[in-house]
């Protein structure tokens, strides 16, 4: 087996639209995600991130070049469950994610689908709940949750169908800043824990401070691309793309320019508190 | 005082199992020209707040006045009311309807049965309000745009009343940081340029920080603090234990004077941090 969870080679993904030529989404990009890896894909809208997320899921296929998902080709059609099954998905608003009407019917729903035995899914549906800490919260409506919860319960829907790779495209964007944390400190377990590789889509920096490499996106193009450190050192050109970085980052940045004489790769408070 | 608000409480489902005390005996004031931030962990009930700002919610008791009418009482003219106050949505732009843009922002002014003329005009200065390009984008349709674009017909959409407050309620979640700083500007623009009241809900504490000339923190119901932003965001330990935080760069400046620096507590934003940090290293000497 080898270790490459995803690989996309030279991928181009074209959206057609009626007027004009098409819009390129996605500009012969080259990337590996290992297993086991946490990935942050981070660019403002429009730079194709989520069309990288389609197709990683093959909900859609690329225009040319190829993508595999643990080694299956997603242009061929027969792959595709297994693909989604390797790879599950949680998008950015939960309330259009959640079909059931208790927590854990939600949550059962993916296995159901795959025609697992009840006693299985049963054993599924626990497991799932326990690791995103909500098992007491089985016999809710999902309507009652926090949106935290929700996007949990989202989670949790994805885990039972036993993905190798979880990707979350905008999970928090519609969160409180304690629900963020809630599903930040949710998917940061899974990778440690449970192994998961995950490819976390987001605009929020201070969510890509943990991961093991982050890659920035514009306009269809990787133009960034290492450990959290390397990719925010360069204040100036995450800026100049419209993003933002950690206000401690940018104080560090600023004071650099005074002079100060303090390290380019300030990440977090207690880094800038030491340097100082 | 253009908003009065006084021992404003409202129960959803009353007398039923599902009661529950959205707002209770909420007090607070805002004046003319005032910018307004308005945090609050979900459920605290901000939005139920502003819901009753424009009349489109009754208290269950209490009184709503704006600008010296009480909006609560029998007979209130609400059509005014909501003429004066402007509410912006969350995600606003999933009530773009219209097949073009120029229609969408006309939609509210028509309705006022004004001239013509008094729309065109409106809606003209609306689109170029939040920053887009009125003869380019006037006959396409709302739903080729982006979405900050989106965000921003929308919000044109309720400037085109020409209201004296304008009420957001989280006009930023789901942008992109780019999308978010646009939008931020057009409205800061909005309250300088022509004295509008904005009451402003976020969960960004930065955004906040260096946005509002005073804070109201609501906490299951009640209003917990009302302050000025140094002053409101000098009290981290109580606002983390109602859900919410203060900017990082506050976090940083605290933890400095922690570990013995002299230096002030009152810094929410990066440049004033930035300042402050020149002061201490280069003022050593003379300090």
């Amino acid at each position: 087996m080898s270790d490459v969870m995803i690989k996309l080679e030279n991928v181009t993904y074209k959206y057609e639209s009626n007027e004009n030529e098409g819009v390129v989404a996605l500009n012969g990009i080259n990337l590996s995600i290992n297993k086991g890896e946490f990935v942050v894909i981070l660019g403002h809208n429009g730079s194709g991130k989520s069309t990288l997320a389609k197709l990683i899921n093959a909900l859609i296929v690329p225009t040319s070049g190829k993508v595999y998902v643990n080694g299956m080709d997603t242009q061929d059609e027969e792959n595709i469950w297994h693909i989604r099954r390797t790879a599950g998905m949680v998008f950015q608003n939960p309330d259009n994610q959640l079909v059931a009407t208790i927590v854990e019917e939600d949550v059962a729903f993916g296995p159901e689908n795959l025609g697992i035995h009840p006693k299985e899914i049963r054993k599924r549906v626990n497991e799932a709940l326990t690791a995103v800490e909500m098992e007491e919260y089985k016999d809710y409506a999902p309507h009652l949750l926090s949106g935290g919860q929700k996007q949990r319960i989202a989670i949790a829907g994805v885990l039972a169908m036993k993905p190798e790779c979880i990707i979350l495209d905008e999970p928090t964007a519609m969160l409180d800043p304690s629900g963020r944390k809630e599903v930040i400190n949710t998917i940061k377990k899974l990778n440690r824990e449970e192994n998961k590789t995950i490819v976390h889509i987001t605009h929020y920096m201070d969510e890509a401070v943990e991961a093991d490499r982050v890659i920035v996106m514009e306009k269809g193009n990787i133009i960034l691309e290492g450990t959290p450190k390397t990719v925010f050192s360069q204040v100036e050109k995450v800026k100049q793309i419209g993003l933002d970085v950690p206000q401690v980052t940018e104080l560090a940045y600023m004071l650099r320019k005074e002079g100060i004489d303090i390290p380019q790769n300030i990440l977090t408070i207690e880094e800038l508190v030491s340097a100082l | 005082m253009i908003i009065k608000v006084e021992g404003l409480t409202h129960i959803y489902n009353p007398n039923s199992p599902f009661e529950t005390k959205a707002l209770d005996n909420v007090n607070l004031e805002i004046a003319k020209g005032e910018f307004v931030g308005l945090i609050g962990h979900t459920g605290s009930g901000k939005s139920t707040l502003i819901q009753h700002l424009n009349g489109l919610i009754k208290p269950t008791s209490g009184k709503v006045i704006i600008d010296g009418v009480d909006i609560s009482a029998e007979g209130a003219n609400l059509k005014d009311i909501r003429q004066k106050v402007g509410l912006v949505f969350q995600y606003p732009e999933h009530q773009l309807f219209e097949e073009t843009i120029y229609k969408d922002v006309a939609f509210g002014p028509i309705n006022l049965g004004l001239s013509e003329e008094e729309v065109d005009k409106r809606v003209k200065e609306a689109i170029e309000l939040v920053g887009l390009n009125y003869d380019k984008i006037k006959n396409r349709s709302p739903f080729e745009l982006s979405g900050g674009q989106k965000r921003r017909v929308a919000i044109a959409g309720v400037l085109a009343m020409e209201p004296e407050v304008l009420i957001l309620d989280e006009p930023t979640a789901g942008l992109d940081p780019k999308g978010r700083d646009e939008i931020l500007k057009q409205i800061k623009k909005l309250h300088q340029d022509f004295n509008m009241t904005i009451i402003l809900v976020s969960h960004s504490m930065e955004d906040i920080a260096r946005l509002v000339d005073k804070i109201i923190v609501m906490h299951k119901g009640r209003v917990s603090i009302v302050g000025k932003p140094k002053d409101v965001f000098k009290k981290a330990d109580e606002l983390e234990e109602l859900g919410l935080g203060v900017p990082q760069v506050t976090y940083f400046m605290r933890e400095l004077k922690k570990r013995g620096k002299k230096v002030r507590d009152d810094i929410i934003t990066v440049e004033d941090a930035k300042e402050e940090i020149l002061r201490l290293l280069r003022g050593n000497g003379n300090a």
